[in-house]
């Protein structure tokens, strides 16, 4: 009886380990994939038009919103404490430091990794990925590299768009609004960023975001069952690991490097 | 992969706008800088520069001309503000240097007050005159030791 229960703890276990030991032989061979030939130039090109121009608009419209919110919401709490020439840096760091990468991350999973997901999933299921392995193309190096490594190259650039369209927004709010004068917030957000702290540590946020979401669509996707059911599942899969990944990873880097 | 030319321009130019985002948020916001070419260095010695940090504006009559580039404890137990100015300033080399705030809370910056000499400083020179960060506290404290002696100095 008690042997029971911990019998099933043990295979319960067994099973989490292995499931990470898979995403990792799983990574390694994505990354053996991207310095082995041929590079596929052209299939990156289509993953980076899939991934970051047809996310370019949700992440510009989310980042302006997002500034705008931060704008109103520091300036009411600033101006209680006479402080409203901060306005510049609380929305500033506050987006270059950790919405930028972070939001830019989860919407770029919502939007991209579980298209991303699906269709491996849907020629898992098409038995289109044995086909290749039929003719000693290897799958990962056809279908999942182009796309992880998308993935990693995009995401950067769209977390800095995300936050220059937040800077912006957070403008609109402040200075064209509420009327902080638009010297003080650039000059608040010139000095209290930095590049060394705190763009560079975002950019470096999201290539790893970028990494993440990538291995875990293409890993999901590959991984799938050949049915309707599991494209389905793999594509839900993708988008709740990625976004909490994200979202502990984020804390991780956060605390190890401190930015 | 047939090569089509209207999505290698679109996905050229996210990667452009890309960049130019990730330049504009290095260079003018994270004030990342390849070289001073049009900047001088002024040092400065103060005495008490209160929560003045690197990187904070310098101005004159309130317009920024530049920002402080290191904060430095001498050997004279002072501390040596050098600041990166506008090349194009011609400023009288008894120019005042005074640390002060923005706002009662707000960060704190050097203002440059212009003197009336002749002579003008160059790069790398020190600037003589400086006013020392206010304390808040030490103002209260004087306040209230003054109010104790009824007013009296």
């Amino acid at each position: 009886m008690i042997f029971d229960g911990i019998r099933r703890l043990g295979r319960r276990s067994l099973v989490v380990v292995a499931e990470h030991g898979r995403i990792a032989r799983f990574g390694t061979g994505l990354l053996r994939a991207v310095v082995a030939p041929p590079a596929r130039p052209g299939r990156i090109v289509q993953e980076v038009f899939d991934v970051g121009v047809l996310s370019l608009v949700i992440v510009c419209i989310s980042g302006a919103a997002v500034g705008m919110v931060l704008g109103l919401q520091g300036y009411n709490t600033l101006i209680r404490f006479g402080a409203e020439e901060s306005l510049g840096a609380v929305v500033g760091l506050s987006l270059v430091r950790e919405l930028g990468p972070v939001l830019t991350g989860l919407l770029v999973t919502g939007r991209a990794g579980s298209a991303m997901a699906a269709e491996i999933a849907s020629m898992v299921a098409t038995e289109q990925l044995d086909g290749l392995r039929m003719m000693s193309i290897d799958p990962v190096h056809l279908v999942a590299m182009p796309k992880a490594v998308a993935m990693a190259l995009a995401m950067p650039l769209l977390a800095a768009l995300f936050t220059v369209c937040g800077i912006f927004g957070g403008w609109v709010a402040g200075v064209r609004i509420l009327g902080v004068d638009a010297g003080t917030y650039f000059s608040s957000l010139e000095s209290a960023v930095d590049f060394s702290d705190d763009v560079s540590g975002s950019l470096l946020k999201a290539v790893i975001f970028g990494m993440i979401v990538g291995l875990i669509a293409t890993y999901r996707g590959y991984t799938s069952a050949p049915t309707s059911a599991g494209v389905s599942a793999s594509t839900t899969g993708t988008v709740v690991v990625a976004s909490v990944t994200i979202l502990i990873s984020d804390y991780f880097i956060t605390a190890l490097w401190g930015v | 992969m047939q090569p089509s030319p209207s999505r290698d321009l679109a996905v050229g130019l996210f990667v452009l706008a890309g960049l130019c985002a990730v330049a504009w948020l290095s260079v003018r916001v994270g004030g990342l800088s390849f070289g001073d070419a049009d900047r001088m260095q002024l040092h400065a010695a103060f005495d008490q520069i209160g929560a003045l940090k690197p990187r904070a504006p310098v101005v004159i009559a309130g317009v920024k001309i530049g920002q402080v580039r290191t904060i430095e404890l001498g050997n004279d137990l002072r501390a040596h503000v050098t600041l990166a100015v506008d090349a194009s300033l011609k400023l009288p080399d008894d120019t005042t240097a005074a640390i002060r705030t923005s706002g009662l809370l707000g960060d704190q910056f050097i203002a440059l007050e212009p003197g009336a000499s002749e002579q003008d400083l160059a790069s790398g020179a020190t600037i003589a005159f400086t006013q020392n960060a206010l304390s808040i506290e030490s103002l209260i404290s004087k306040f209230a030791t003054n109010l104790g002696n009824g007013g009296q100095k």
